[in-house]
């Protein structure tokens, strides 16, 4: 039998996605390796590759506005270098 | 001179650069980076080495650690800073220096001795250097490719804030005297005020001529000169 506060708890939580990828104008020497690689193996539909990376966080927080607002923070404090990098925050 | 290094788990050229700093008669400290205060301090230097095993990016997590808002502070208000190869990064990841060092354009770790010209001798790290003079130093880095965009490269040279530029022997810089892709050959650069030095060449590992070379000393010798 399901206990209602761990439902309660489950309501409570949020989650996001996070997608952070090299601006256009900076040079992506891993993605582009990964890319020559591919066409070589004969994968002769790819035309670009471009690398980045991924980030999966929960949030204890029911308020998606509020929660959205956090992850940003987190995004422009220390996940991202907006020198270099774009991000894309998406929920789950 | 009292001069601070800054050591974080992972750094692996604090002992390097003090026993370089003790050698040239500076009086130095080791700052823990969990430390939420500095010693009074004429030179604040964060070594290189791999704080953090460069998770997330290189420098990201030891630019917010406790010892570093102190350092920023301290930067601010007109302390020399020097930090050398992640040093530099940090000093980038902080914002105390403007740009970024990417993942070199060969995909490899670069370690060797290389050349660098003195490009700019008017600044307090520099002034026992002659200008053009070429030095030879040591490298050793993934992440050395110094990126910025437009109008920062243009704010560099036209206020002479590029102290090194890569160079081949005879001091020529070009594509293939650079080692790693660095925009215009960038091996070093200052912010503004030009109290904070940021450079991928370790100096400290040319301070002595039975090991190496002293082409690091003017280096030091040149901030005990102000």
């Amino acid at each position: 039998m399901e206990k209602p506060y761990q439902l309660n708890l489950e309501k409570n939580k949020l989650k996001f996605s996070v997608k952070i990828t090299l601006k256009k104008n900076v040079l992506d020497p891993q993605g582009k390796i990964v890319q020559q690689t591919l066409q070589n193996m004969g994968m002769d539909t790819l035309k670009t590759l471009r690398q980045g990376k991924y980030f999966e966080i929960d949030v204890n927080e029911n308020d998606e506005t509020i929660a959205t607002n956090k992850i940003e923070e987190m995004c422009n404090k220390l996940l991202v270098n907006l020198i270099i990098e774009d991000f894309k925050i998406s929920k789950v | 001179m009292n001069s601070s290094v800054i050591v974080f788990p992972g750094s692996n050229c604090d002992r390097d650069i003090a026993v370089a700093l003790e050698k040239l008669q500076f009086k130095n400290k080791m700052i823990w980076h969990k430390d939420t205060s500095l010693p009074k301090s004429d030179l604040i230097v964060i070594p290189g080495g791999f704080s953090y095993g460069d998770y997330l990016r290189s420098g990201a997590i030891a630019g917010k650690s406790n010892i570093l808002n102190e350092v920023v502070k301290a930067a601010n208000d007109g302390c020399l800073v020097l930090g050398v190869c992640n040093g530099f990064q940090i000093l980038t990841e902080t914002g105390l220096l403007k740009g970024v060092l990417l993942r070199n354009n060969n995909l490899k770790f670069i370690g060797k001795d290389i050349n660098v010209k003195v490009v700019n001798t008017d600044n307090k790290f520099c002034n026992k250097y002659k200008k053009d003079q070429v030095l030879k130093l040591n490298i050793a880095h993934n992440e050395g490719n110094y990126f910025t965009d437009a109008e920062h490269l243009k704010e560099l040279e036209d206020k002479n804030l590029i102290p090194f530029k890569y160079c081949d022997k005879n001091g020529n810089v070009n594509k293939e005297s650079n080692p790693n892709g660095s925009l215009n050959s960038i091996a070093a650069i200052f912010n503004n005020n030009k109290n904070i030095l940021g450079m991928m060449p370790h100096p400290e590992r040319m301070v002595d001529k039975i090991i190496s070379n002293d082409d690091g000393v003017n280096l030091f010798t040149s901030l005990l000169n102000n």
